[in-house]
């Protein structure tokens, strides 16, 4: 059983412009790069005009219809968010990216510290947000930079110590018990790793961070794309996932956080929309999410992105989740049968979602890249914001297939095909 | 694909004057960072000649070859000449497929041009050529007329 029919599968990718485009001499473009950036269907390029064509005005300002309508759609997208997550509307802070999203916890945290930045906040509450010398903040070796350089940054300017859980040579998680201690104010770990496609158990990382009271942030830029999220299933205290990846807009990301949290943060960002009072000496700020919205929003992005969760949504992302994991198992399967080609990751494809990284013997994988780019297949090549979980694995770069809602198992013959043709360019046997 | 011709194939199996060697006059480390290739070069000036290009490299087989191709067309030759060689492999690299390269200026560096149609792999074959540059104003010598022309760091 296939998760998506052939006839569904052709009208999903009719509904991508981008996908009948040709690249390098007329090839048909076999897009399989997901995991950087998502194609976009005609409906979230449709919400962005009918928004900018019809009600464009600053949100959150002004007192006429225009500037209703405009509000009413940033709050409508706000609100769309929030279910596709399992959250309520006023827990969803809407941001640049989900860089910006991760940044705004760690700058909250080091704000927090501030004299006089949460005066007022529960104590409880406000103790969790603090830390100092001898606080650990803890990730996994197997980050993107983004969940990563931010905590170094909030390490560097509390004093507190940054620690990781390590990965296995098979691409997991090793045991958070070893790390995760009594010293642990926060745990931030990916979902997904958008290198290995390891798919990580979040409860036993939760379990961990709760029992020795530590805050919890998830990076789920590489799996709100692909399978059913639930804020309250996963029991994290935050999650960021970025619009770009979910067939959505650019410029538009997305924070979770529980709710006695956000109203104990100190802002990030500072200026106009977010405030409640404003003296020339001090101000006071508006309660969560406005607070952590500076600035007139995005509002055109956040229709966009709308817009893509309403047609996953109608996809269901139970089946989008199987389409994954189907090619996943279909990718792992075709390269299995190269033994010049080395998967890295989970062998298992239950445990893998949205890519899969290799390297060819002898080849470098730009040259790999180049080599499949010149036949109109677009992977990426490199360390895929993944320096130091590359470092871990003895591999100075690898090459990357990553899927989406549109991918086809003709996308990956395709690849293969391809692929098959890169030693001989380089005097290799296949 | 006609990118990796003979001469680029050859150079990055078999890169030419490989390895790091003293004396040296000055040594640099450089890196691409969307990559992650690196380069670590020495050169050494004696009277105005540059007497040895030394490196250790790791990458790609355009940044491994382009690194060797350097060292063959630089190694004996005044550092003037040499800065002309660098700016005339710069100017072909980056010229979008409309400057087909001078062998008598680059020699096998002609090899190169097809990658200037490629904007992503200018990068790569620059690497080992602006570590050169940089190593020899680290070495006291005047590179003004490589910086002045174009910004040439990566």
């Amino acid at each position: 059983m296939t998760a998506f029919t052939e006839d569904e599968l052709a009208r999903i990718r009719a509904d991508f412009p981008v996908l009948s485009r040709t690249v390098r001499d007329g090839r048909p473009l076999v897009y399989l790069d997901s995991g950087a950036t998502a194609q976009k269907p005609w409906c979230v390029l449709e919400a962005e005009q009918e928004y900018y064509s019809t009600r464009n005005a600053a949100v959150h300002r002004g007192a006429h219809q225009l500037a209703e309508e405009a509000t009413e759609a940033f709050e409508g997208a706000r609100a769309t968010v929030a279910r596709f997550i399992g959250a309520g509307p006023d827990e969803v802070v809407f941001t640049k990216n989900g860089t910006e999203a991760i940044n705004l916890v760690a700058y909250a945290m080091s704000n927090a510290g501030a004299p006089g930045a949460i005066d007022g906040a529960d104590p409880a509450v406000a103790e969790r947000l603090q830390l100092g010398p001898g606080d650990e903040i803890v990730v996994t070796e197997m980050e993107h930079h983004a969940n990563l350089v931010p905590w170094q940054e909030l390490a560097r300017r509390t004093g507190a110590t940054l620690r990781w859980i390590g990965v296995t040579d098979d691409g997991r998680l090793e045991d958070p018990a070893t790390v995760v201690g009594e010293r642990t104010k926060v745990l931030a770990f990916t979902q997904v790793s958008n290198v290995l496609g390891t798919l990580n158990d979040v409860a036993p990382l939760v379990a961990a961070a709760r029992a020795v009271g530590a805050l919890t942030l998830v990076d789920a830029c590489q799996s709100v794309p692909h399978l059913p999220v639930d804020v309250t299933a996963l029991g994290v205290d935050f999650l960021a996932f970025t619009g770009h990846k979910v067939i959505g807009p650019s410029g538009i990301g997305v924070l979770w956080g529980r709710p006695e949290l956000l109203a104990a943060m100190p802002p990030f960002i500072t200026g106009g929309s977010m405030i409640e009072l404003v003296h020339m000496e001090r101000s006071t700020y508006a309660p969560p999410p406005q607070r952590f919205e500076a600035g007139v929003p995005m509002a055109a992005q956040a229709v966009g992105l709308q817009s893509a969760i309403d047609y996953l949504t109608e996809l269901g992302m139970d089946r989008v989740h199987q389409h994954d994991t189907q090619l996943s198992a279909y990718c792992l399967e075709q390269l299995a049968e190269r033994p010049w080609v080395r998967v890295i990751g989970p062998t298992d494809p239950a445990h893998r979602v949205g890519a899969v990284s290799f390297t060819v013997e002898g080849i470098h994988p730009h040259d790999v890249g180049q080599v499949l780019d010149d036949r109109g297949i677009a992977v990426r090549t490199g360390h895929h914001c993944a320096w130091p979980l590359h470092r871990r694995l003895g591999l100075p770069a690898t090459t990357r297939a990553s899927f989406s809602v549109y991918t086809t198992r003709a996308d990956i013959d395709a690849f293969v095909t391809a692929l098959d043709t890169v030693p001989g360019v380089f005097g290799l046997s296949a | 694909m006609d990118l990796y011709g003979e001469l680029i194939l050859d150079h990055s199996k078999h890169p030419q004057h490989v390895g790091l060697r003293e004396p040296f006059g000055a040594e640099v480390h450089h890196i691409n960072p969307t990559c992650g290739d690196e380069v670590t070069l020495r050169v050494q000036v004696t009277d105005g000649v540059v007497t040895d290009v030394s490196y250790d490299a790791q990458g790609c087989s355009i940044s491994i070859a382009s690194t060797s191709v350097l060292a063959e067309e630089t190694i004996g030759h005044p550092v003037d000449e040499a800065l002309e060689t660098f700016l005339a492999m710069r100017g072909m690299l980056t010229s979008k497929g409309e400057d087909a390269g001078d062998p008598e200026k680059i020699g096998d560096g002609v090899a190169f041009a097809g990658v200037s149609r490629y904007p992503a792999r200018v990068k790569c074959a620059l690497l080992g050529w602006t570590a050169f540059t940089d190593a020899l104003a680290r070495s006291g010598e005047d590179i003004s007329v490589v910086s002045s022309t174009a910004a040439s760091r990566t």
